[in-house]
């Protein structure tokens, strides 16, 4: 039973558990706790994204819409239904998985950048749709959204959504970790080398992708509505295609086919434009020129290139 | 044909011919590099603006165009020399997301440099639209249209007819054979992304005196641009100018007849129909995959 505890993964759950129970220490005031939440929720999706992008080597650029969906649909469910949130985030989020599931079939079969198109337009279809619809959504505006209760305690205050989103990104963690190392995982990752190759040797192709779009749907939609319900407030800017790019690139940011660089990779983009916020006009220079900087001189991601330079020689 | 329809045809082939202006752009960096530019509609934006500060500070329209274009083809030399050359053997995903990286640190030099207010441009000649059927079509979409016909013209007796176009189809075909053969690829990938860089610059201009320009147009243009080089097929020529055209029509068809504010939601829709049905889009190259 404790026979895997001194593999890398344990090793990394264990070390990301210590950051989470350590960082309050560290987080000086609520304004902290909110950024930190953010980097939470935001690293949830980067996981679901990782697996599709880092490890079946699938791009989307249309993730930014299955969080928009699951956000305004538990948003919708609770705000104008009168839903308990715990059942809208739950029915948002199998909504979402089945739209992903629907959608996936034929878009699948498409491959490099019309996939990445495929998914763009994809996403784009869905903001317009938010956007538009303002009877539910309350368009441009945005709408308010009930705080999260828990067995009829209503989740409040960034300390306590703080360990409610800790424990959730350790437990997506350790989902993306096994499923990695499951033989699914090593046929997503077959995928990514050839895809003729995985189906020869009798992978189906076809039903692994299909399968890591589900669960990456699932991952944006469920911390979309997570963070509909902790921010209280929803505008459709978080299901644009600009939202989509920002969570590609955390991903590769913070280097492909790493579950800990996804969260790392969201954690520095999530943090650097609340840094940089003191530069204002020069915020968006900056914040382009060091994507920029890092992907041209770490074109493999922040993750992989440290743990490259830091690992003992014998393994390579 | 009702008047109606006329006027629509105008004004989605107007707004077509500069989707394919800029998917034009796309699929030459394409074929040079295998790269998607996602700065591609920043291009369009820089000449728009160029342009719209140039007159300001009193110089005459055709030479301000001039220089736009000129300075926004050294803004596509640069970052391919300073960019994306560097990062040559990257994966297609972080190339992708250095042009991404690109196009936000030229919205926000703009943003600086210039404003972020909205900016229109003199039309070229006149203002009064000519009928014709019934319908109207204003003189400037007559500039669209002809100077994107000169363009295509030129571009098509670029690639068949010199030997520096000859060079670049060759180096998208096969680029280790082209190297043999004595072609400086570096110069193709330099070329390319020049090339790309002043036909998004003109089609901004182009287009600034009908719907105005402003800092962040390059977002919605680029994606459109893109959208209309996949429709047609990546990296073919002809494919851009009908993804761009067929782009611009269907916005504008169901524009009219649906509903505006979905013209977007159909005009997506319909072109995933399509990629479903034709995985390689109307024109690209039916590829197999090697093991």
């Amino acid at each position: 039973m404790w026979a895997g505890l001194g593999s890398a993964r344990s090793g990394g759950l264990l070390a990301l558990g210590a950051v989470i129970t350590l960082l309050p220490l560290a987080l000086a005031n609520d304004y902290f706790y909110d950024v930190a939440i953010l980097v939470g929720l935001n690293a949830i999706v980067c996981i679901g994204l990782n697996l599709l992008i880092g490890y079946a080597g699938q791009i989307s650029l249309g993730h930014a819409g299955f969080f928009g969906l699951g956000a305004y649909g538990s948003a919708i469910l609770t705000a104008r239904y009168g839903w308990p949130p715990l059942a809208a985030l739950a029915a948002a989020t199998v909504a979402v998985a089945l739209l992903a599931y629907l959608v996936g079939r034929p878009i699948l079969r498409l491959r490099g950048h019309y996939l990445a198109m495929a998914t763009l337009g994809l996403g784009v279809i869905i903001s317009i749709v938010i956007s538009n619809e303002d009877r539910y959504t309350g368009g441009p505006d945005g709408m308010r959204v009930p705080p999260l209760s828990l067995f009829g305690h209503a989740l409040s205050g960034e300390r306590a959504w703080y360990w409610v989103v800790g424990a959730l990104l350790v437990l997506a963690v350790w989902l993306a970790l096994n499923l990695v190392e499951s033989p699914g995982g090593r046929a997503l990752r077959a995928l990514h080398g050839s895809e003729t190759a995985a189906e020869v040797v009798g992978i189906d192709s076809v039903r692994q992708k299909l399968m890591v779009f589900v669960l990456s749907a699932v991952f944006a939609a469920f911390a979309g509505g997570l963070t509909a319900h902790y921010s209280g407030f929803i505008t459709p800017g978080r299901a644009t295609f600009l939202h989509s790019i920002e969570l590609v690139t955390m991903v590769v940011f913070g280097g492909m086919a790493s579950t800990f660089g996804a969260v790392i990779g969201a954690a520095v983009l999530t943090t650097l434009p609340q840094l940089l916020a003191v530069l204002k006009d020069y915020e968006m220079v900056v914040f382009g020129a060091v994507m920029m900087l890092t992907m041209v001189f770490m074109p493999k991601g922040l993750v992989p290139t440290l743990a490259a330079r830091f690992a003992p020689r014998e393994r390579t | 044909m009702s008047a109606q329809l006329l006027q629509y045809l105008f004004s989605g082939l107007t707004v077509g011919a500069i989707y394919a202006l800029v998917a034009l752009g796309f699929s030459i960096i394409y074929n040079a590099c295998r790269v998607i530019n996602f700065a591609q509609g920043e291009f369009v934006m820089i000449g728009g603006m160029a342009t719209v500060s140039l007159i300001a500070s009193g110089l005459p329209l055709p030479l301000a165009a001039l220089l736009a274009v000129g300075a926004t083809t050294l803004v596509g030399l640069a970052l391919e020399r300073f960019a994306v050359e560097r990062a040559r053997g990257a994966s297609v995903v972080t190339l992708i997301i250095i042009t991404i990286g690109a196009s936000i640190l030229l919205r926000g030099l703009a943003g600086l440099v210039w404003d972020k207010n909205l900016h229109g441009l003199p039309t070229f000649s006149g203002d009064r639209p000519i009928a014709i059927g019934g319908a109207t079509i204003l003189p400037q979409s007559l500039w669209v249209l002809g100077v994107t016909l000169v363009v295509v013209v030129a571009l098509w007796w670029f690639f068949n007819r010199t030997l520096h176009g000859k060079a670049m189809l060759a180096t998208s075909h096969n680029r280790l054979a082209a190297q043999l053969v004595g072609i400086s690829v570096r110069r193709v990938l330099l070329v390319s992304f020049g090339l790309s860089a002043a036909l998004g610059a003109l089609a901004g201009i182009l287009i600034a005196p009908i719907t105005f320009t402003a800092w962040d147009v390059g977002v919605m243009l680029g994606l459109k641009g893109f959208a209309a080089a996949i429709l047609g097929g990546l990296g073919s020529g002809p494919g851009a100018v009908l993804g761009g055209l067929a782009l611009g029509l269907l916005e504008a068809l169901a524009a009219g007849y649906v509903s505006s504010a979905y013209k977007d939601v159909i005009a997506f829709g319909i072109m995933l129909a399509v990629l479903v049905l034709m995985p390689s889009g109307l024109f690209g190259e039916r590829t197999a995959e090697r093991v």
